[in-house]
């Protein structure tokens, strides 16, 4: 078994109800208008064992949406989906065993300290709980965490803290794939290159799979072996990020994967 | 073996998390605590001219009803809160079976009741100078301890309502818990209901509690003469807390294919 990850023909819609059709949405949100939407649309991948995968694409594109139906958050309206080689709707709790993810935005008990949160999940994740300190606290140091801010709450720390906070919190469970959602999306330089040399650090360290997704470019360029190109729930492009700027280099020196994103989608990076 | 004491170590996760939130919360605890407190003494107060043994039904009334919708919100609630602090998507793909996430969380409800209705009794007690020298103290142990089966599976379908429908299915909660205030005779005989709204004091389990309970406590009744009453109120528990854990896996079902286990549903 050499897929971390096996994705066959995924499709998710959701529904959203029709604006100006002066439905009231019925009781609890049921009844009313509704049209359907679909966020990930026959989607095939297959990423490999000890890989950085990376999913750019804008806003709405379907990058979260995928990520949460290999977290077992959302159920596929069609396909399969497999996480070494376990189906993630079937064998949903041998799974989450295996992965953890970090999303865009920190969730935490932000009244919680550091240290609660993270005894929180070490208790749900069968890590002892002395192990599970030292490792958190190994991890944030080199983010450059003071330890003593362990015991603050969350709500004190930055946006930029929180988020590291929320890396140790995926990493101590030492996780064999790891689903990065926009982990970087609102971090300062700084703190986004610890990040990305964080992710380098543990691949290299502890054989983990990371799935990435984000908005950042430049990023994913810099960490990632593969990348897929996503807009509107469709891949567009999937290769190294080398051979997707080849593929639309033509006479040109050098490209970004920006140029490659427009070239291969018709549409500017910013346009959704 | 093995796995019972990881699923163990897993339900005390929540049941520590919680009184973790209550301490960081401690602010808002005490405007809870002193806000029951005024409210039963308020109630009690009311009973004063009409005699002690009023005093004494309307004090134990607004205490099991406290006990009660303490139970019954922190269970209702728990995915409406997570919802709100945006943790509900990290305790859903967390490796924890669901019975035992709802388990951590009927095990602190249970602790947290007994503890603010503690405290409320001493101050209660203090206040009215209640003697309480008849009381039948383990019969009404029992009998709360078997009601709490009924009400944590009455929360347990309630919270199947924040996680179909965010918002609307909070305020449904609501509704539905001031429903049992007015027909389980917590304050009042339900004889005093109209006809027509009786029928639901009969399936309110609260309605045997707060029965149960008086006795025990007032008239220090033992736990043999309300076999019956205890026996209804077990099959009940023992009724509703499957009924509410399937309810409760086929709505996560349901959410996870409408996608309504998001922050903002």
């Amino acid at each position: 078994m050499n897929s971390a990850i096996r994705c066959i023909e995924i499709t998710k819609f959701f529904y959203e109800k029709r604006s100006g059709s002066g439905s009231k949405g019925g009781l609890l949100g049921w009844g009313g208008k509704k049209r359907r939407l679909t966020a990930v649309d026959s989607l095939d991948l297959e990423v490999k064992r000890g890989e950085i995968f990376g999913i750019v694409g804008p806003n709405g594109s379907g990058k979260s949406t995928l990520v949460r139906l290999i977290s077992t958050l959302l159920l596929p309206d069609k396909g399969q989906i497999e996480v070494f080689g376990l189906d993630v709707v079937k064998e949903k709790f041998q799974v989450r065993k295996m992965i953890n993810r970090v999303s865009v935005d920190a969730a935490f008990f932000k009244k919680l300290s550091c240290w609660e949160n993270l005894s929180y999940a070490a208790r749900l994740y069968g890590v002892p709980i002395k192990e599970a300190k030292g490792r958190a606290i190994e991890i944030l140091k080199t983010f450059g965490f003071q330890e003593g801010k362990i015991n603050q709450p969350m709500e004190n720390l930055s946006r930029g803290m929180q988020q590291m906070v929320a890396i140790a919190r995926a990493f101590f469970t030492s996780p064999v794939l790891l689903l990065l959602d926009e982990p970087t999306t609102g971090l300062d330089p700084k703190s986004k290159r610890q990040v990305q040399e964080f992710v380098l650090k543990v691949r290299e360290g502890h054989n983990s799979t990371v799935l990435l997704t984000t908005h950042d470019m430049d990023e994913a360029d810099r960490i990632c072996d593969r990348l897929a190109i996503i807009d509107q729930g469709r891949f567009v492009a999937l290769d190294t990020p080398e051979n997707l700027k080849l593929m639309v280099k033509g006479e040109r020196e050098e490209v970004s994967l920006e140029e490659v994103f427009m070239e291969l989608t018709g549409k500017g990076w910013e346009e959704e | 073996m093995g796995q019972v004491i990881s699923e163990l170590k897993s339900c005390y996760a929540f049941v520590e998390r919680n009184f973790n939130l209550v301490k960081r919360y401690l602010g808002w605890e005490i405007v809870f605590m002193v806000y029951n407190i005024v409210n039963a003494l308020t109630i009690g107060f009311i009973g004063v001219t009409q005699g002690r043994e009023r005093v004494l039904y309307l004090v134990v009334g607004a205490m099991i009803w406290g006990f009660l919708s303490i139970l019954f919100h922190e269970v209702s609630e728990s995915v409406s809160w997570e919802r709100w602090e945006g943790t509900i998507e990290y305790t859903f793909m967390a490796p924890v079976h669901r019975f035992t996430h709802l388990g951590g969380m009927c095990v602190y409800a249970i602790g947290y009741g007994i503890i603010r209705s503690v405290v409320l009794l001493f101050v209660v007690a203090l206040f009215f100078n209640l003697s309480l020298q008849n009381a039948n103290f383990a019969a009404a142990l029992v009998i709360l301890m078997v009601s709490s089966l009924s009400f944590i599976g009455l929360g347990l379908i309630a919270a199947v309502l924040p996680l179909m429908s965010p918002e609307k299915g909070s305020q449904a909660t609501h509704i539905f818990q001031a429903l049992l205030l007015l027909v389980s005779g917590v304050y009042y005989e339900i004889s005093v209901l109209p006809r027509w709204i009786r029928p639901l004091s009969v399936v309110s389990p609260a309605t045997y509690t707060l029965r149960a309970m008086r006795a025990a406590l007032l008239e220090g009744r033992p736990l043999g003469q309300m076999g019956n009453t205890l026996l209804l109120l077990l099959v009940i528990g023992l009724l509703l807390i499957p009924l509410g854990l399937f309810i409760f896996n086929l709505a996560e079902i349901y959410a996870k294919k409408r996608g309504k286990l998001k922050r903002s549903g």
